[in-house]
């Protein structure tokens, strides 16, 4: 196998019941590579995620982790891999800090002999959060307020800078911008592009065309399930996506699918 | 925010940012409350005068004070034993849960401890409310805490499965377990009271050791709540139980062990009463869940879950105590006591509610 691949995907298959949301999909995902994955609701894009991230036990199918085949038991098994994802709906606690939630189920301790009453490091924590930040430079007035203090757009950068702090290997977000304003969507782009100058590998679902064509380097597209095109953004645009999304047209290699 | 334009500008944890902390609140209310007794000992006529927190010449013979120990004595203990319970109240509620076992529990748990801790003799006749045989008198005072601590870790585990497991809302759990508990305390001696403890059991709740173990428990459960991985993943269940599982805690665990947790503290409780009482009755510990409950809900916390404090229950204990030590001191009748402080707690709610919104 390359050693190029971040994550690969042969047969990825999803039945609840008798709907089949996830369709023998072939994906994979390359080094310093940003891949938008399009499509319409209910097209198979959010199954997807949660096949590769553990939320839900895939039905059929394989998936490699750097080379490596994975099966993930839960989500903290994805994330200890190194998969981070930003949900669409935020995983945050409302009443704790920045570094709280950043480290939420995963606190640096000490005297760890004291079982589920060892101590947190707290400094420990401020100095990796402030590192985290700085990296995907986001900016948060203040670390210290409780997240229920926070604007949309700065409760989203906390959820994306875990990400940054987590030296992750691979990040998925989940319509990161879906609920936030225009100011505060300019800033989750910022730290998309601050993350592919750093090489980290990025898998985003948008419904946002202008988005999509302004961060990414590829674009798979879902279609019932199914992986209906695999494109590069040099060779399309917005029409031909959209194209693609709503059944006008399929990539040859594809039509098995439509 | 003065510099928003690029760079990391702004990333501070300075301290002097941090928010009004809710406790001071509550400290100024008690601050409040005792200035309003004071004067009212001033102003009204069949007072004489006489101060409430401050030590006046015609009380005492002996050398003058600055306080009135002796009722300020009096006032931490009347809390201090619901106290306890309430500092396991106040986990549950950061769950977003809730526990109406505890007075019951600390009947029960009063009851079951102190046929363990009885003595064989009373004044050279074999003890009359002896419940066991002679094995079962003079034991080391260790054995019945450890039999009453296991009875309250045991019923917090039921509650706590029931909850987390069975997805059993709260308030239902342990309203059933709070006439199971009641039931149990009427059961194991058949109603009759277990009295004629050892003195090492009486030593237990002697004097003032009420308060020196209610505080105590205190600083060990502001610690464990603020700087351990147990606390933490209290605050953040009752702040957002589904980020907290999807940042990997095992919520349905956690819960299990803060419902243990809590009911250990009433059963401890329940221990400490009877030593204090030298005697165990069913009908102990009637309304402790519910101003176990009241100490928190004063002391700041949102039933809600995710905020609260053992500094403020503890306050809030200070304030229910001066409440009521205060209505005695101008001479309130009980029955007007109980209709003041009812008005009082849902004040405070009132008032909290106010307080978020203008946060908000």
């Amino acid at each position: 196998m390359n050693d190029d691949i971040v994550l690969k995907t042969q047969d990825l298959t999803k039945h609840y019941g008798g709907v089949h949301a996830l369709e023998k999909a072939n994906f994979e995902i390359r080094k310093g590579e940003h891949v938008a994955i399009m499509g319409d609701n209910g097209a198979g894009k959010s199954t997807f995620v949660r096949q590769i991230t553990g939320v839900e036990q895939r039905t059929s199918g394989k998936v490699w982790l750097y080379g490596d085949e994975v099966h993930f038991a839960g989500p903290l098994d994805a994330r200890e891999a190194g998969i981070e994802t930003v949900f669409q709906t935020l995983a945050l606690a409302d009443d704790l800090d920045v570094p709280d939630n950043l480290f939420l189920g995963r606190e640096i301790t000490k005297f760890d002999w004291l079982g589920p009453f060892r101590f947190l490091d707290y400094k420990a924590m401020r100095k990796a959060t402030i590192a985290g930040l700085e990296k995907t430079a986001v900016k948060i007035p203040n670390i210290r307020n409780t997240i229920q203090n926070m604007s949309g757009g700065q409760r989203q950068c906390v959820a994306i800078a875990r990400t940054a702090t987590f030296h992750s290997r691979l990040t998925i977000m989940d319509e990161p911008t879906a609920a936030l304003g225009v100011q505060e969507t300019a800033q989750v782009e910022n730290i998309i592009r601050t993350l592919k100058e750093a090489g980290e590998p990025l898998i985003l679902i948008s419904h946002n065309m202008r988005q999509v064509m302004d961060l990414v380097d590829r674009i798979v597209v879902f279609r019932r399930g199914r992986i209906c095109a695999n494109l590069r953004k040099e060779e399309t645009d917005g029409q031909d996506i959209v194209a693609y999304i709503t059944g006008a047209k399929t990539q040859p290699e594809y039509a098995d699918a439509a | 925010m003065a510099d928003t334009s690029h760079g990391t500008g702004g990333l501070t944890f300075d301290k002097s940012k941090r928010s009004w902390p809710n406790e001071l609140n509550v400290a100024l209310a008690l601050i409040i409350i005792i200035v309003i007794f004071e004067v009212l000992g001033q102003v009204l006529p069949y007072m004489n005068g006489q101060s409430f927190l401050f030590d006046t010449k015609d009380r005492f013979d002996g050398p003058l004070g600055l306080f009135n120990v002796a009722r300020l004595q009096i006032i931490i203990l009347q809390v201090a034993i619901i106290g306890i319970i309430a500092l396991g109240v106040t986990q549950v509620i950061i769950t977003a849960g809730i526990d109406l076992s505890s007075g019951p529990l600390v009947a029960a748990t009063a009851m079951i401890a102190m046929s363990f801790g009885q003595t064989e003799l009373v004044n050279g006749n074999p003890n009359p409310k002896a419940l066991f045989g002679p094995w079962a008198m003079d034991l080391p005072v260790l054995v019945p805490i450890v039999i009453g601590l296991t009875f309250g870790a045991f019923i917090g585990a039921v509650n706590g499965t029931f909850i987390a497991y069975f997805r059993i809302p709260p308030f239902i759990a342990t309203l059933g377990m709070f006439l199971i508990c009641r039931g149990i305390a009427l059961w194991w001696s058949g109603g009759n009271p277990v009295s004629f403890p050892t003195e090492s059991y009486k030593a237990l709740g002697a004097g003032m050791m009420p308060v020196v173990w209610f505080l105590s428990l205190a600083v060990v459960f502001h610690i464990v709540l603020r700087h351990t991985v147990y606390g933490k993943h209290t605050y953040a269940i009752g702040s957002n139980e589904e980020a907290a599982r999807m940042s990997g805690i095992n919520v349905r665990r956690h819960k299990v062990m803060v419902y243990m947790i809590a009911s250990m503290l009433a059963a401890f409780a329940g221990i400490i009463l009877s030593s204090k009482a030298s005697t165990a009755q069913a009908g102990m510990g009637e309304f402790y869940e519910l101003f176990a409950i009241a100490m928190a809900v004063i002391g700041g916390i949102s039933l809600t879950g995710g905020r609260g404090s053992i500094i403020g229950t503890v306050l809030g204990a200070m304030v229910l105590g001066f409440i009521r030590s205060g209505f005695t001191y101008i001479k309130l009748d009980g029955s007007y006591q109980l209709m003041a402080m009812g008005g009082i707690i849902i004040a405070a709610v009132i008032l909290d509610q106010y307080r978020q919104r203008n946060r908000a």
